[in-house]
């Protein structure tokens, strides 16, 4: 078999995640373990456009980073005088245990004892399977702080005993929620500025997740929210690099195929929460309602508004309540939403809380009250792209 | 099997004296239901006991004491125990029952193996 560049690439990265699962496992350390499937990935992308991919990709990438694995530890044994430990041979390792190693890292390198910003640059690094130069490309680090977060973290998986395991059942949906959490913020690092590779990274990891827990909502409506909102990608950008409102994007372009998969995914998440609805299932039914849309004037209010009603229940945050009344803003009328806005507090440091005032005062033709609301609302940090619509819409 | 140490950050208070006793009851109830896992550990008097020893200009130099800790804060280190446990995730199970866990904090670290 032969393989394309890109193909074979994409091959080796997936295949060497769970190798790397696995090789976690069976060397306790997450350092060898990356270190041998690096030196495995590197020898298949030499070998293999040369001889052709082995029958089975997998078990050669494992035989190759375990004998390294293997050598690396004799080396260090014998350096300290003491017999090397003997390693098992996970080769036959049938497939449910392979999925088992998939949940060990994830929820290894998800673990609530690491700080965030540790869990997202250690899954981009071992489960994404990116070089630690694309992780600090990624999240706008130099590559020596994004080497040293890495490290700090490996080494208090290490040092500190954090296990390799999946969590028991009934720790299993609070988890579940710090690893959303994680692959969530990784999406919005990259989608705020349209960093694609970050935003494909996040998707990737979710269909991960789905991949191995299928009947979790959570992850279901994780991966359903992402691909709504990604499958605006193409339009929410002018050519000018200028962000383009939800109001004004040129709806043909959006990704059809990725719309139907994030459809069908919520729709599989709700029927698994009938009681208490997923908070990420129901944050993507309210992106399938943009999504579905055939214009932005035709849209379902009624239904947004009932969401965001059961968002509310199920997740109550005041910046849930000002994105309701902007949809209330769309149905009734600016004056029904303004005072619903006025009336939320804790959003004096948020500038979309400020953006929204100065867009429903300027509906309502109050120009300097507008204005003033939009001064706020860059003071606050509203990013420059959007400073500059507002500015042009309310003056 | 990791040591851990639970580092105890509560009130200053003095554990020995009779208005401590609540606090020291929940203690020893503690001790009791984790005394499998407890390998040692010590309550400290007040900060207001505590000398800071500091040597000026390297080893061998002049000794400065100072009274108390450096930095006045709301919750001092007030005791440790050590905890053997399989993984992190058994010794914060256990650090969450010490009492300082929802009275001030529990700082939980991994104790050095030398040997």
């Amino acid at each position: 078999m032969t393989l394309a560049g890109d193909a074979l690439g994409q091959l080796v990265r997936d295949e060497g995640t769970r190798v790397l699962a696995t090789l976690v496992r069976v060397t306790g350390s997450v350092d060898l373990a990356e270190d041998a499937v690096q030196d495995a990935v590197v020898r298949a992308l030499e070998t293999w456009p040369r001889d052709g991919v082995p029958e089975n990709p997998r078990a050669w990438l494992l035989v190759t980073a375990r004998r390294r694995a293997v050598d690396v530890v004799r080396r260090e044994a014998k350096r300290a005088g003491k017999e090397a430990a003997a390693m098992p041979f996970p080769e036959d390792d049938p497939p449910s245990v392979i999925r088992d190693d998939l949940l060990r890292l994830v929820f290894t390198c998800c673990h609530p004892c690491l700080s965030v910003d540790a869990q997202v640059a250690l899954s981009l690094r071992t489960l994404g399977g990116l070089s630690t130069a694309k992780v600090a490309r990624g999240l706008r680090l130099s590559e020596a702080t994004a080497a040293k977060r890495l490290t700090r973290a490996k080494q208090k998986i290490a040092t500190a005993g954090i296990p390799y395991r999946v969590p028991a059942a009934e720790e299993l949906p609070e988890r579940l929620e710090g690893v959303a959490a994680t692959v969530y913020l990784i999406f919005n690092e990259g989608y705020a500025d349209v960093r694609a590779p970050l935003v494909d990274e996040a998707v990737r990891l979710a269909r991960l997740l789905v991949s191995l827990m299928p009947d979790e909502p959570t992850v279901l409506g994780l991966l359903a929210l992402l691909l709504l909102h990604d499958a605006r990608r193409r339009t929410r950008l002018d050519d000018r690099d200028l962000p383009v409102l939800l109001a004004d994007q040129d709806r043909s372009r959006w990704d059809r195929a990725l719309i139907r998969e994030g459809v069908s995914l919520v729709g599989r998440a709700l029927r698994r929460t009938p009681g208490e609805p997923n908070p990420y299932a129901v944050q993507a039914a309210i992106a399938a309602c943009h999504a579905l849309a055939p214009s932005y004037p035709e849209t379902d209010w009624d239904a947004v508004i009932s969401w965001y009603d059961v968002l509310l229940t199920v997740r109550p945050s005041p910046v849930v309540s000002l994105n309701r009344a902007a949809a209330i803003a769309e149905r009734d009328g600016a004056a029904v939403a303004l005072p619903l806005v006025d009336a939320l507090e804790g959003l004096a440091d948020y500038p979309w809380w400020h953006a929204t005032r100065a867009e429903l005062l300027h509906r309502l033709g109050n120009g300097p009250a507008a204005r003033s609301a939009r001064a706020d609302a860059e003071a606050t940090g509203l990013t420059p792209g959007h400073a500059v619509l507002l500015r042009r819409r309310v003056g | 099997m990791p040591t851990y140490a639970a580092l105890i950050y509560s009130a200053d208070v003095d554990p020995t004296q009779p208005e401590a006793a609540t606090m020291m009851k929940d203690y020893n109830e503690f001790g009791a239901a984790a005394a499998a896992v407890i390998r040692g550990g010590r309550a400290l008097y007040p900060t207001a006991t505590a000398t800071t020893v500091r040597v000026r200009g390297g080893k061998g130099g002049d000794i400065v004491t100072s009274d108390g800790p450096y930095a006045e804060t709301k919750e001092a280190l007030t005791g440790f125990y050590l905890i053997e446990c399989g993984d992190l995730d058994e010794a914060v199970k256990v650090a969450a029952q010490i009492p300082a866990a929802w009275d001030g904090a529990v700082e939980v670290r991994p104790v050095v193996d030398f040997s």
